[in-house]
């Protein structure tokens, strides 16, 4: 509850700083300011000190698991302001508006957080969805952000309308939009019902861009301006697969029987066709789309399995994939040229950048030692511990081992090959010094995972 | 994590691990490679000193468990048993050879290339000790990742292609490998990835047999066994010298200790089904590559190639099920490393010498270095397994299993060590004796370190060829437990 308002707070605070504040690096320093006192509220809810008491009649509870994932969305946002600050500062006159329809999203990601209600659902998923539009089409000039923009929004509404079906198909037969209602009236399968539940589970594939409804990433990833790719392939994505777990988990979980088979389809197919098309990709930001592809098909695993595993693996993968992804865009907005050989030799020319990179390319990869193998690790576990399909361990492992080559080729770019032609760019040392905090972040995950998942516990 | 620094293993993981880090942070010329010489030393220190302390009363000194991850029943669990003290041995013997060898060698950014050797090492000792199944699976990895960087970064021309396909491959099977281990981590009854409550798993058949091949197909593509060994003599000709040193006598041990260790004592009922054929796979493969290594004309080619066919033939003993091939496998693992070695560093000599690598244009280097010849025939004789020699102990003792098993395939194996002999012989004869031709016109003798390095192992071949039953009775200490499941077959 905290942050929500705090959130929505500095958002309209940010809003009338561009009248006051003309200089763009006091506006990232108090969007940084934000995140922090964010941080600290947030973290004051997780102690019990709850600033505000509000009735919300129970359409919003937060437990421990809410408040965890908040503490990671908030945490990853920090990490990206900082990374990539001075990037959204070269945007337009006034770069604190775009800071806070940031603000605006983590709102709707606060509310998603804690929702009991599909209401609260629906809600919070258009709060975060309307800021992306703007963001997405915020490079005017640009042909393909203008594209990219329209596109998100057509998808993007569409998707909004098949949940709002979805959501009034199980009104109608439970009488609730309280997902409590809605699971403990599951006692036999109406048609409605089922009708409601494959469309909300449209809605949410949409929004995670699981297969068959990814077709939107890679054009929407691709046009966007990179620093807002970056916050949307992270962060925006894992609300969306916490909003997906939590639907399925509190509303649909007595029926996990019946709908298991639909989500492991869906699954397999979205790490399939994830990672071989990331394979032939020239630009390395077209591959990071169909590589966030290929992760939400492990993340669909958790959804699958469902279990306890499952919630701290998620939680684990929020972690590793936003600061992973996170990492590489911020090298990315830095460049204009995104294609795979113009990397060629990075590492000798920015040695700390390069080695930083690499560790964010491992943690992607899933290699031991790096917090992305853990986090695909808990997804498998979760699906072995489930006990059921034991095929969709092998297609992840097999998935795996193909994303290996995928990312390799920009290992082996950026350390072994010789350099070319690149445009100059001088990293701040700040800079680097963030990315490389990040860097170690991310092996103390890959070594000691328990550290963050036994905050779900505390 | 790791509580304390009390005992052997902990004391063998932490060393190479502190000093790879701290080569990468010290920029300073000379440094890195000093701190990796004498941690190296120290750890063969450890070594030795565990074969010391190695009674029941020592038991605590050579065994480690911690909890990492208690929620997932997996802790850091390492031991040190007669097999494991064995491989343990050879890594700690043959890094400060090599570090002794390239130390007068310039290598840009020494200070990560010496950094990630030690990496190299702390896998390599991780995965001979370790009791936990991710622990293993998680050092099986450590020691892939810093080879692959070495030998992309600071290899030969075709370094990347070559690196890359050595990578991909070893990478698949090690995946296989994962499939396999979280299938036993949820057969056992607490959830744990214990190696003795591995060990205790009653799994039936159809089970036993894919699960097999999972783990097979893991440790055969790092022996290599043939058909799956074609990455192995492009990355050994790509890789920098000491890391193909490193490769082929440690690294293609983690193949083999994987079969003794994880394969034996867990499947049972499909080696009893498969081992004929995968025998008759391997003596195949053997033949093949030493008509190969016949052929071939690049020194480094032949080497690598004579290693797939010795190699085969541990993986041969190991699976004809015998106590005595067992035994005879473990030790000559320790042999065949400390050979190789050998060879790989005449060759290396020889190549910075003369600039070539072909057989074809060298000859009569012993006219010129006399020294050099002796030493390179005593290994060479090694290779071949001559008596006297530690490797006609070894090899002996594994066609003595391999006869017991059936006689018919044990002739057929013996057919690629006199193929061995072929090949090894020619080599000799070629580069060191008849005329000097223009590249060898020029060479000089080996120096001092060489010299050195020389008589370690030349010290060590005929110790053990000679003398070998101290070593016997350390690798006893382990053979009977690998076994005891096929007593009641």
């Amino acid at each position: 509850m905290n942050t929500i308002i705090f959130s929505a707070l500095w958002g309209v605070l940010m809003m009338y700083l561009g009248f006051i504040v003309k200089k763009q690096k006091s506006a990232t320093a108090f969007a940084v300011l934000g995140l922090i006192v964010l941080l600290i509220v947030n973290w004051l809810e997780y102690a019990g000190v709850s600033i505000f008491t509000i009735d919300m009649q129970g359409m919003l509870r937060y437990n421990r698991v809410s408040l965890v994932f908040l503490l990671i969305t908030i945490f990853s946002t920090l990490v990206y302001f900082l990374l990539s600050g001075s990037d959204i500062e070269k945007f337009g006159k006034s770069s604190s508006d775009y800071y806070a329809l940031i603000f605006f999203v983590l709102t709707g990601i606060s509310i998603i957080a804690g929702f009991q209600s599909l209401l609260m659902l629906f809600i919070g998923i258009e709060i975060i969805s309307i800021p992306l539009y703007i963001l997405a089409g915020s490079e005017k000039n640009n042909l393909k952000s203008n594209e990219a923009a329209l596109k998100y929004f057509l998808m993007g509404a569409f998707s909004t309308g098949i949940m709002l079906m979805g959501i009034a198909f199980l009104y109608g037969d439970a009488g609730t939009f309280y997902v409590e209602g809605i699971n403990l009236g599951l006692g036999k399968i109406t048609p409605m019902l089922t009708v409601g539940m494959v469309l909300l589970m449209a809605a949410m594939s949409f929004k995670v861009s699981a297969v068959p409804f990814h077709f939107w990433t890679p054009d929407v990833y691709d046009g966007t301006p990179t620093v807002f790719t970056s916050f949307m392939a992270t962060i925006v994505k894992a609300a969306g697969f916490f909003a997906f777990f939590r639907l399925f988990e509190n509303a649909f979980g007595n029926l996990h029987a019946d709908w298991e088979i639909l989500i492991a389809v869906i699954a397999a197919f979205t790490l399939l066709i994830g990672n071989i098309t990331a394979v032939f990709q020239q630009s390395i930001k077209r591959m990071l789309s169909y590589s966030s592809i290929a992760q939400a098909g492990f993340m669909l695993l958790g959804v699958f399995a469902l279990n306890i595993y499952a919630k701290q693996g998620l939680i684990l993968y929020f972690a590793a994939y936003s600061l992973a992804t996170l990492g590489i865009f911020a090298v990315l907005a830095k460049f204009k040229d995104h294609s795979i050989e113009a990397f060629n030799g990075f590492a000798k020319q920015y040695p700390l950048v390069g080695f930083s990179m690499l560790i964010c390319i491992l943690s992607l990869a899933g290699i031991p030692m790096t917090a992305g193998f853990f986090a695909k690790y808990y997804m498998l576990i979760a699906v072995i511990k489930y006990g059921k399909m034991f095929w969709l361990v092998i297609l992840g492992i097999l998935c795996a081992a193909i994303s290996v080559y995928y990312y390799f080729k920009l290992v082996q770019a950026i350390y072994f090959k010789e350099a070319g032609q690149r445009e100059e760019v001088v990293f701040p040392r700040s800079f680097e010094l963030i990315m490389l905090a990040n860097a170690i972040l991310i092996i103390i995950l890959g070594i000691h995972p328990d550290w963050l998942m036994s905050l779900l516990y505390m | 994590m790791f509580a304390a620094f009390d005992n052997f293993p902990s004391l063998l993981i932490w060393l190479p691990l502190v000093a790879g880090v701290l080569s990468f942070f010290i920029k300073k010329e000379g440094a890195p490679r000093n701190i990796s010489l004498i941690s190296s030393i120290l750890s063969l220190a450890i070594v030795i000193a565990s074969l010391i302390f190695s009674g029941q009363q020592y038991s605590a000194l050579n065994q480690v468990s911690y909890i990492w991850m208690p929620g997932l029943g997996s802790g850091f669990g390492f031991i040190l048993d007669g097999l494991t003290k064995i491989l343990c041995l050879l890594t700690a013997i043959v890094f400060p050879l090599v570090l002794l060898i390239i130390n007068r060698d310039e290598y840009k950014n020494s200070n990560a290339f010496y950094g990630l050797l030690m990496l190299t090492q702390c896998g390599l000792m991780g995965v001979f000790m370790a009791t936990d199944a991710l622990v293993f699976y998680f050092f099986w990895e450590l020691a892939l990742i810093p080879v692959y960087f070495l030998s992309s970064i600071w290899g030969g021309e075709k370094r990347i292609k070559a690196t890359f396909k050595f990578f991909i491959y070893t990478f698949i099977g090690s995946l296989f490998l994962l499939i396999g281990i979280l299938y036993l981590y949820l057969k056992t009854p607490h959830q744990s990835f214990n190696l003795a409550a591995f060990y205790n798993l009653r799994l039936n058949a159809p089970e036993q047999h894919w699960l097999f091949f999972l783990f097979f197909i893991a440790f055969a593509i790092k022996m290599p066994i043939f058909p799956l060994h074609t990455w192995q003599p492009d990355a050994y000709e790509q890789a920098p010298r000491p890391v193909t040193m490193i490769m082929s006598s440690i690294m293609v041990k983690m193949g083999v200790f994987g079969l003794i260790r994880w394969l034996l004592p867990l499947f049972p009922l499909a080696i009893k089904d498969y081992n004929t054929w995968i025998i008759l796979l391997i003596t195949v493969g053997m033949i093949y590559a030493s008509l190969i290594a016949i052929y071939q004309d690049s020194i480094k080619r032949l080497i690598a190639y004579s290693s797939i066919a010795h190699i085969g033939l541990m993986a041969a003993g190991i699976f004809s099920l015998t106590e005595v091939a067992l035994e005879g496998v473990i030790l000559q693992m320790f042999n065949h490393g400390i050979n190789i070695v050998a060879l790989w560093i005449a060759a290396d000599f020889l190549e910075r010498q003369t600039g070539v690598t072909q057989i074809s244009q060298l000859g009569g280097v012993a006219q010129k270095a006399p020294k050099l010849t002796v030493f390179l025939v005593i290994a060479a004789m090694a290779n071949i397994a001559l008596p006297l020699t530690n490797a006609f102990v070894g090899e002996f003792t594994i066609f003595n299993g391999l006869y017991k098993f059936n006689p018919w395939i044990a002739a057929l194996a013996g057919v690629s060590i006199i193929l061995s002999a072929v090949y090894t012989l020619n080599m000799i004869k070629n580069i060191f004796y008849g005329e000097l031709v223009p590249a060898t016109t020029d060479v000089k003798d080996i120096g001092k370190t060489h010299v050195l390095v020389f008589s370690i192992i030349t010290l060590l071949v005929f110790v053990v060829g000679i003398y070998p039953s101290p070593i016997f009775k350390i690798i006893q200490e382990s053979t009977a437990i690998v076994l005891n499941k096929y007593g009641s077959l």
